[in-house]
């Protein structure tokens, strides 16, 4: 738990997914189009995965990879952000970490 | 009750029960007077004039039947029920005794009436769309037992390496997928309903209120749509990214099981206008981001096929043994139900931003110019297979 929230506050941006999910490189690739910094941690190749996705079930969140979190807070999964781009209010929340 | 019997002779089960009931009350009111004019075929059938399928019993089909005989004994009751002059009368002027019966309780009187109409309306509709389809599907059977009866009789369907699929049918054919099938066509049924409906408001310069629910209305049918193809792709992905379910013309429209969001806003967009300068700002923010969002999810569709195309290919050359390969595929592929869920989100989100940015009008004349689209579309498709061919 701690080391989700660790982790999401040290980077803006940060998505937790999995080397083989395409969803989440869906996600990173509109990031990079949007120009923003972000970084993503596979939880596969970690260890501890197994933990961090029971630490995500307890934080609410029980989807799938993609998990996303921009300055600490958790946003959500593909959904959120799609629907938060949508909106016009994606942007504003990634203007700290872009360019 | 002479009259009576006659009508029993012209008419269906539904008028015998009908005309039952009627010579039942109208014989429990009229004890005194033998002329019992009131229960009449076509001149006197002006009594019940606001019964607008009544006009002429012999021009009754098994449609309007069904949809009219327990309404329409409700107010046929309610009539009676007040005046017993009315019966007695064999030219009873409809003006002046329904008006009566109308001022009484006239919300609901014209209210149930309409209700009426627009089900026996819609009913017919969905009955003829349901044929429609049943004769197509049909059609669509006789000519793959024709194929199947060719490929047999050349000797290609051998069983073992050739699969069926090549033939451009599946084996089983999934009773959820005739189900989604079935459900399609009722939908696309309602949304012309939906469609003319608009039309008509627009047309008709009625308020922003009643715009408002009709745009609510033409959304909640989309959501719906996505709803449906939701429970498809968990039983068949490959149907439904296929696009099979949809005319030709859509087809070449396809990008993960459907519209592109982009696509359909450059179809909106035109019929938006007059737009306040906010909104243009706002509808071309929609825009621009749409494309980036489809964009990013084309991406990851990409390499979702690059991962199969991966799994698929593995393995040592001349293995016997595929099932390893092919197996871990399909678990790579279960990705595609969660691309089509995303692709729908993105469909249904620009929509609702469109209605959320725009007015009622600008956004009613918007789904309008949508709804048309795919209709124009649709007739495309039908066109286009109609087409003479060509000798090669």
């Amino acid at each position: 738990m701690e080391k989700v929230l660790k982790l999401a506050s040290e980077k803006g941006i940060l998505i937790f997914s999995k080397s083989t999910c395409c969803l989440c490189y869906a996600v990173q690739m509109l990031f990079q189009d949007l120009g923003a910094k972000y970084h993503v941690h596979n939880i596969d190749h970690d260890p501890e995965g197994k933990e961090i996705e029971k630490a995500l079930l307890r934080m609410g969140y029980n989807g799938p990879v993609p998990a996303v979190f921009i300055g600490g807070k958790l946003v959500g999964s593909t959904n959120e952000v799609m629907s938060l781009h949508l909106s016009g209010s994606l942007m504003p929340l990634l203007k700290p970490y872009r360019g | 009750m002479e009259d009576g019997l006659c009508i029993t002779a012209v008419g269906f089960l539904p008028f015998i029960f009908l005309v039952a009931v009627l010579s039942i009350f109208i014989w429990s009111r009229n004890k005194m007077n033998s002329t019992s004019t009131h229960f009449v075929p076509s001149r006197r059938m002006d009594i019940y004039e606001p019964i607008h399928q009544m006009t002429m019993w012999g021009d009754f089909k098994e449609n309007n039947c069904e949809d009219i005989s327990p309404p329409v004994i409700i107010e046929i009751e309610g009539k009676l029920d007040n005046q017993s002059e009315e019966t007695s009368h064999g030219t009873v002027g409809p003006s002046s005794k329904y008006d009566q019966e109308a001022s009484r309780r006239p919300d609901k009187a014209q209210r149930r009436l309409a209700q009426n109409r627009e089900a026996a309306r819609k009913s017919r509709l969905r009955k003829k769309a349901y044929v429609q389809q049943l004769e197509s599907s049909k059609l669509k059977l006789i000519q793959l037992e024709q194929e199947l009866g060719r490929a047999r009789h050349q000797g290609l369907y051998a069983g073992g390496g050739l699969d069926t699929s090549q033939l451009g049918y599946s084996e089983t054919i999934n009773p959820g997928i005739t189900a989604f099938e079935m459900e399609y066509g009722h939908w696309v049924e309602e949304q012309i309903i939906q469609i003319s409906d608009l039309r008509n408001a627009l047309q008709s310069n009625v308020g922003d209120m009643e715009l408002s629910i009709l745009v609510e209305r033409v959304l909640k049918h989309y959501a719906d749509l996505f709803a449906m193809k939701a429970t498809a792709a968990r039983i068949d992905v490959f149907y439904l990214m296929s696009g099979m379910w949809k005319t030709s013309a859509e087809r070449f429209f396809l990008w993960i099981g459907g519209f592109r969001p982009s696509e359909l806003l450059k179809v909106l967009l035109p019929h938006l206008e007059p737009m306040s300068e906010q909104q243009h700002f706002e509808v071309c923010n929609l825009r621009q981001n749409c494309q980036q969002a489809e964009d990013a999810l084309s991406q990851g569709m990409e390499k979702l096929r690059y991962i199969v195309v991966e799994a698929v290919g593995a393995g040592r050359l001349g293995e016997g043994n595929y099932l390893p390969q092919i197996t871990a595929a399909i678990e790579k592929l279960e990705a595609l139900v969660r691309f089509v869920g995303q692709a729908d989100h993105l469909r249904q989100e620009t929509l609702q931003q469109i209605s959320r940015i725009l007015e009622p009008p600008q956004a009613a004349r918007g789904l309008l110019a949508l709804g048309e689209y795919l209709q124009h579309l649709r007739a495309l498709s039908s066109l286009w297979s109609s087409r003479p061919c060509e000798p090669t």
